[in-house]
């Protein structure tokens, strides 16, 4: 039996986590035996299993990213349950570590990460007139290498146990020494995988944006959510090499006794945080730019303007791209590096400020005289503005290296880093999903209870992160599981707990929306719902799988405006036969082995390890030799589809 | 025949050979590690330039600029990183 022993979690005896198990077993079985029940085995291996179409990968990185959304949302909702009154029991200090490091990893990489690049998945090749990206079947195994690694670290808690040093991760704690259990060893492994897909989204999307673009649209010309993605996607080539180093440093220590992040034998615990962050402050502009872009797309659009300065908005985010790369060090300030070298990452850190304030002032300018529709994607980019303004100016505060010593590891960093992240990130990817909506099934979702769902959203983002600005000045540290009820902390833990409540409600407002839009929202919206400027908008809703009948020819980065008031000629040519790229199953078979692979590894199952490995070659020999040409979609089907739209465009 | 002849990668085939036996030089002479180590990291760029340029073809293209912005981009980004580090984890402890 020993074999199995390091299967089971460490002792718990907690019964939520015995629910969760069988909540999990119970939703599974639930899932296999609908689509039995239901014959959809085939259309869902043949139509979204195996496909390589932007579009259908874009969604499943979305369902994907709003799934792991409630799950780090039920954490989220644990911690401030635990945290909500003084010397509370709900929670012990072990599983409290699980569920904030759980928490964090889950929010991060499989919820945001998977967000913006579900995003740009759907909308950089719409924007840019192409039929697809550089490389689909590449992009198909990106999206089943996130999901293998986004299932192998929620398999974590039930099969040997949840990693619990945090989302940093930080060595010495994350090394065998103080981490004797595979918790650790699952962060590696999973983020790895994940990480490799990233790696590959980000390679593939900077060729499709420099190669893929409609005639006539040159880099000055594309829209400004194609150029958010842009340098998001050179950031990712340049930030996550970091990652997938120090990943692989920490699982040999881990896994086969080196000492690059032990504290004897010539090793530098600290070096992986120095790693973490040259990875992990670029992270925050991967995550931030493309919801820049979003925001930019929504407030031209409804406030019925052209983006008031897009240059000076290109040229903010390349300055912000460079900089990103020069700040890592505000996130240790207190390490023990003396005054020189704090003061120098504290300057670049404020300068990084510089570029963002210019981009509020382009969206306010914008605003500015516009003819303003409040509907549920502005109200989010409205409210984004002034939240996001205060996130920005407690980072600024945080990047004042001797006031940080007050403030590192407290709640008020809780505060700033929720305060950049959910105003923005989060509100730009439901605003964006919103707007993007009937691009991708063809209606709208209701805007009544979509603005329900805003003000649970905004109200309850402010009633739970702004008392913790206060905590946290009054000393209360980060990742506590509880605190005395003479600290006097209890009232706005409370107030804080009330706050994730609503945001709970906001988000299952968000599926209720959907479930009812799905029964009652009227299907014929038509290809321009909101009156929109950019190219993605002028193909039909939802988007035909060739995109364009006709490849568009592009006079300005808001091509569609042109079309619709000034005359412009978007669509010369006739229609011709479309070659496009065959769906496969390899890229889910090559992630499957995968997870295997990294499975294996976590529990030290070297049989595994090596059969798993032998199929990973397999794989990749496959693929060198497979001949496949693509096929075509033929003028005539062309034509026919088109016509049930009302006409080609 | 004369435009048939990769001259331009045999010589550079040949310049990357001795660049190889300038680095291996440093193995079997005698010298200070700070001198070895001077000519295994100019070597070594030269190395990966001669790579870049001779073998993976940049700038045989139509956008060499970009390729040759984004090269520099990355190396620039790269002493960024290594001069930050040295910064935070050594030099810092000293000042
Ligand atoms: C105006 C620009 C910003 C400045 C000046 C700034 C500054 C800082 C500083 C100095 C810290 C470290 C504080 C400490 O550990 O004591 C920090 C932490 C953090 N920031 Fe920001 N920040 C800015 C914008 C953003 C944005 C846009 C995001 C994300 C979208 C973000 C996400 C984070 C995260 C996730 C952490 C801490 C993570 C952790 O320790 O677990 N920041 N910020
Ligand atoms: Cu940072």
């Amino acid at each position: 039996m020993d074999f199995f022993d390091r299967f089971t979690i460490p002792p718990h005896d907690d019964p939520m986590l015995y629910a969760s198990i069988v909540a999990i077993g119970l939703v599974s079985i639930a899932i296999v035996l609908g689509v039995t029940y239901f014959k959809k085995w085939g259309y869902l291996w043949s139509e979204w299993l195996t496909t390589v179409d932007h579009k259908r990968i874009g969604i499943m990185y979305i369902i994907s990213a709003l799934l792991m959304l409630f799950r780090g949302g039920a954490d989220a909702v644990m911690m401030r349950l635990q945290t909500a009154v003084p010397d509370n029991s709900f929670l012990d200090a072990q599983h409290y570590n699980e569920v904030f490091t759980t928490h964090g990893v889950v929010m991060i990489f499989f919820m945001a990460m998977a967000f913006i690049i579900g995003m740009m998945n759907f909308v950089v090749p719409l924007q840019i007139g192409a039929r697809d990206v550089a490389f689909p079947r590449l992009n198909a195994l990106s999206f089943w290498l996130y999901f293998a690694g986004a299932m192998l670290f929620n398999i974590s808690f039930v099969v040997g146990g949840s990693p619990d040093a945090g989302w940093t991760n930080y060595y010495p704690l994350a090394g065998t020494e103080f981490s004797e259990h595979v918790g650790v060893n699952y962060y590696n492994w999973a983020l790895q995988i994940s990480g490799i897909g990233t790696l590959m989204t980000g390679i593939n999307f900077i060729a499709t944006i420099m190669k893929m673009r409609a005639p006539g649209m040159t880099l000055m010309k594309m829209p400004m959510f194609t150029w958010s993605a842009l340098i998001t996607n050179l950031i990712i080539v340049f930030a996550f090499p970091v990652l997938t180093i120090a990943l692989l440093m920490g699982t040999l220590d881990r896994q086969f006794f080196t000492n690059f992040f032990t504290t004897g034998d010539g090793g530098m615990d600290m070096m992986w945080a120095n790693l973490f962050w040259i990875w992990g402050h670029p992270e925050v502009y991967i995550l931030i730019l493309p919801a820049f872009g979003i925001y930019s797309q929504i407030i031209a659009t409804f406030s019925q303007r052209n983006l008031y300065g897009y240059k000076s908005m290109v040229a903010s985010m390349v300055i912000i791209s460079l900089l990103s790369f020069m700040v890592w060090v505000h996130h240790f300030f207190t390490m023990g590096q003396g005054a020189v070298a704090n003061s120098i990452f504290s300057i670049t850190t404020m300068a990084i400020a510089v570029p963002t304030g210019i981009k509020i002032f382009n969206w306010l300018l914008t605003m500015w005289k516009g003819k303003i529709r409040f509907t549920t994607p502005m109200m989010y980019s409205v409210a984004f503005i002034p939240l996001f303004t205060i996130g920005g100016v407690t980072g600024v505060m945080l990047a004042i290296a001797s006031a940080d010593y007050q403030y590192h590891n407290t709640m008020f960093l809780v505060a700033h880093f929720h305060n950049v992240i959910i105003p923005g990130v989060v509100f730009a990817m439901i605003a964006g999903l919103i707007y993007y909506w009937p691009k991708m099934f063809g209606f709208l979702l209701n805007e009544r209870i979509g603005k329900w769902a805003f003000w649970n959203i905004v109200i309850g983002f402010c009633l739970s992160f702004f008392p913790m600005y206060i905590t946290g000045l009054n000393g209360q540290a980060r990742r506590m599981y509880t605190y005395s009820e003479a600290s006097g902390f209890g009232p706005l833990s409370m107030v804080s707990f009330f706050g994730a409540l609503l945001l709970a409600i906001g988000f299952v407002l968000i599926v209720y929306n959907v479930y009812y839009s799905f029964r009652y929202a009227p299907r014929n919206v038509g290809d321009d719902p909101w009156n929109a400027r950019s190219l993605e908008w002028a193909t039909h809703n939802p988007v035909p799988e060739y995109n364009f009948a006709i490849t568009p020819n592009v006079n300005s980065s808001e091509a569609f405006w042109d079309y619709k008031k000034n005359g412009h000629d978007l669509f010369k040519g006739e229609i011709k036969d479309i070659h496009m790229p065959n769906n496969s199953g390899w890229s889910i078979i090559f992630a499957g082995i995968f997870f295997v692979f990294a499975f294996c590894f976590v529990f030290h199952v070297w049989v595994g390890v090596i059969i798993a490995f032998a199929g990973i070659i397999g794989c990749l020999l496959y693929r060198s030799f497979e001949k496949d040409d693509g096929h075509h979609i033929h003028k005539e089907e062309i034509e026919e589809t088109e016509k049930k739209f009302g006409g080609a465009k | 025949m004369k435009e048939l002849f990769p001259l331009k990668q045999v010589n550079g085939y040949i310049f990357s050979l001795l660049l190889t036996v300038v680095a291996l030089s440093v193995y079997f002479f005698d010298m200070s590690f700070a001198m070895g180590l001077t000519i295994l990291v100019v070597t070594a760029f030269i190395q990966a330039g001669v790579q870049l340029v001779v073998f993976m073809h940049a700038g045989e293209s139509e956008d060499k600029g970009g390729i040759y912005v984004h090269t520099i981009y990355g190396v620039v980004l790269a002493l960024l990183t290594i001069l930050g580090s040295l910064l935070a984890m050594i030099w810092g402890y000293m000042f």
